[in-house]
């Protein structure tokens, strides 16, 4: 059984024919990964929109958690009113934050699956699953953002931001969003089950708490508030409320977009490497 | 039964359209393939048999590029496995033991879907869809969630899907494995269809009527190699061209070759007479590929694949290969 002799159709490597070769398969890969996201972005918003469960946690959590706030907490914490200024920016982020880590439970999901397989022996541009599972994560949680928003508007929250501090503040949601996405998206690749994929959504809504999200750093215990202050969520959150209520946030602005971007960076680098790993 | 003609497209014979020599992969510890050679022709429907854990998956997992090989060479459809992967994706498809169909998307949606990422147009998308929907008989079933489809259904349409991209060589696994009667022949048909169309076809299976029915060729694998392969004409000449069965008084079924001349199966009968148990009838009938299976992988594993492939031979059968 000689496999020696090279069939016709076989296009070797080695020897590129003139007229660059190179250059034309980069752009149908760049074309491709263009149609391949579109199309996986599409299936993905298609799962967020059928999967009704999720779908509905995504809006009640964050309108909960907001009347929670200000309602119980509100007049404990602040007895003079006002604490949902305060609060609003954190629970942006919190519900956010929670939202942008079931991304983790879908990527699992997949990975679970057989359709994965069927992908991996088509000439889909690999990336391009995780693009669409990262696309829909931004088009749910910016959905869920204006629910909140538009709660906490109805219930008395009044922003003094301009409108460059507005485009500001979305513009630092949107990169919030974008990096948990990818990091859930990483997790979503490490973790074998469902269960430890959404594992990942309950951290995220509990490590706000030991931030500056909803008591000033300065009430914690001492032991805490070394944690408190060095934690991503304080910048990201004092950055937010600066903006949206017109205060000062001092360097904080830029300790926010370091570690986000840092997130992100580190994220996707991870999720590309988990991703050649679990080829078999 | 019938032996089905092969090489139906002419193809030149030093060009197989699947050619692999060699093949070895180890998962941790475990030597799951020993070396693999086999060769597919164009047009060709060839069957890979053989008890659970023999290494078919395995070698179908490589050949659809899931899954490295640690040794060997492999050229499908005339690309290099490892070094031009996406070419091998251009001309394959595999249709996986488990149905790697959306739950969550519609029939429809999950053929326009693999349709787009095969490449097709919008337009070229939906005419296939329209298509492939018409013909696997899920015209009906195409707007609803898949999730709701049964077994018979979602094999269908994994097939279907399969089918998008027109593949010159289609992988299938365990294509009838937890399907009702039905829809298992079924799915013979749409097999020999496209066979009939010149697709290509690489199968696994366990249940050898499956083999016998649908493939030119067939290998038998065991433990990691390719035990036998041919026809499954020429596989069951290999273990004699007739089978002397006898029934026992305490309800054992014995099964003896012979040449099927009347010499040899006086031989035979012989040989049942001395036999201190009381033989009660005899039945003389032409080898059937778990003939071949039993003679090939020995008593133990077989037992049990025959458990599965032959529930109607409800009495023991011993494989008496000399």
């Amino acid at each position: 059984m000689s496999i020696a002799a090279p069939a016709p159709p076989a296009p070797s490597p080695s020897d590129p024919p003139p007229g660059g070769r190179s250059a034309s398969a980069t752009r149908t890969s760049g074309a491709h990964l263009w149609r391949d996201a579109v199309v996986m972005s599409h299936r993905s918003i298609r799962h967020s929109l059928r999967n009704i469960d999720a779908l509905l946690i995504g809006i009640i959590l964050p309108v909960a958690l907001m009347l929670m706030f200000t309602y119980v907490f509100g007049g404990a914490i602040s007895p003079e009113g006002g604490y949902i200024d305060f609060v609003v920016p954190s629970i942006i982020l919190l519900c956010a934050g929670y939202g942008a880590g079931t991304t983790a439970v879908s990527v699992t999901t997949d990975m679970t699956e057989g359709i994965i397989d069927r992908f991996r022996t088509m000439r889909v541009v690999s990336s391009a699953v995780l693009l669409g599972h990262v696309v829909a994560s931004m088009a749910r949680n910016l959905v869920s953002t204006a629910v909140v928003l538009t709660t906490a508007l109805l219930l008395g929250f009044r922003p003094s931001a301009g409108p460059l501090e507005w485009f500001a503040a979305i513009g630092l949601i949107m990169l919030f969003i974008l990096a948990l996405s990818w990091m859930s998206a990483a997790w979503g690749l490490v973790a074998r089950t469902v269960d430890a994929a959404a594992s990942l959504s309950f951290f995220i809504l509990f490590v706000p708490y030991v931030s500056s999200a909803f008591v000033p750093i300065d009430t914690l215990p001492t032991w805490l508030q070394g944690f408190a202050q060095h934690q991503p969520m304080s910048p990201i959150i004092d950055t937010l409320r600066a903006l949206l209520l017109d205060g000062d946030a001092g360097g904080a602005g830029w300790v926010a977009c370091v570690w986000l971007v840092g997130i992100l960076a580190v994220s996707v680098v991870a999720s590309a490497l988990l991703w050649r790993r679990t080829r078999r | 039964m019938t032996p089905r003609p092969s090489a139906r497209r002419p193809s030149p014979p030093e060009h197989p359209v699947v050619d692999v020599s060699g093949l070895r992969k180890s998962f941790g510890d475990h030597e799951v393939l020993k070396g693999i050679d086999l060769s597919v022709e164009e047009g060709e429907v060839f069957a890979l048999i053989g008890p659970n854990g023999a290494g078919k998956t395995t070698t179908v997992h490589i050949l659809s590029t899931l899954v490295r090989p640690d040794a060997g060479r492999a050229r499908v459809g005339g690309f290099d496995l490892l070094r031009e992967a996406d070419g091998v994706r251009d001309v394959i498809s595999l249709t996986g033991q488990y149905a790697a169909v959306d739950g969550l998307l519609t029939g429809r949606e999950n053929l326009e879907m693999m349709s787009r990422l095969g490449g097709l147009s919008r337009s070229e998308s939906r005419r296939r869809t329209a298509q492939l929907l018409e013909r696997f008989d899920l015209g009906q079933a195409s707007g609803r969630r898949v999730r709701t489809y049964s077994g018979g259904m979602r094999r269908r349409l994994d097939i279907a899907i399969s089918l998008v991209t027109r593949p010159r060589v289609l992988f299938l696994d365990e294509p009838t494995t937890g399907l009702d009667p039905c829809s298992r022949s079924a799915v013979w048909d749409f097999v020999r269809e496209l066979a009939d169309d010149g697709v290509t076809i690489l199968l696994t299976t366990q249940y050898l009527e499956e083999a016998d029915r649908l493939a030119d060729r067939v290998a038998v694998v065991d433990d990691g190699v390719i035990a036998a392969s041919g026809t499954s004409e020429q596989l069951k000449a290999q273990i004699g061209s007739s089978r002397l069965d006898v029934g026992f008084h305490d309800g054992e079924v014995e099964s003896y070759p012979t040449d099927g001349s009347v010499a040899g199966v006086h031989g035979a009968l012989t040989r049942v007479l001395s036999d201190p148990r009381e033989a009660q009838s005899v039945d003389l009938r032409s080898p059937s590929l778990d003939d071949v299976f039993l003679a090939l992988i020995g008593h133990a594993s077989a037992q049990h694949t025959s458990d599965h492939t032959s529930a109607q031979q409800s009495t023991t059968r011993k494989a008496h290969t000399s």
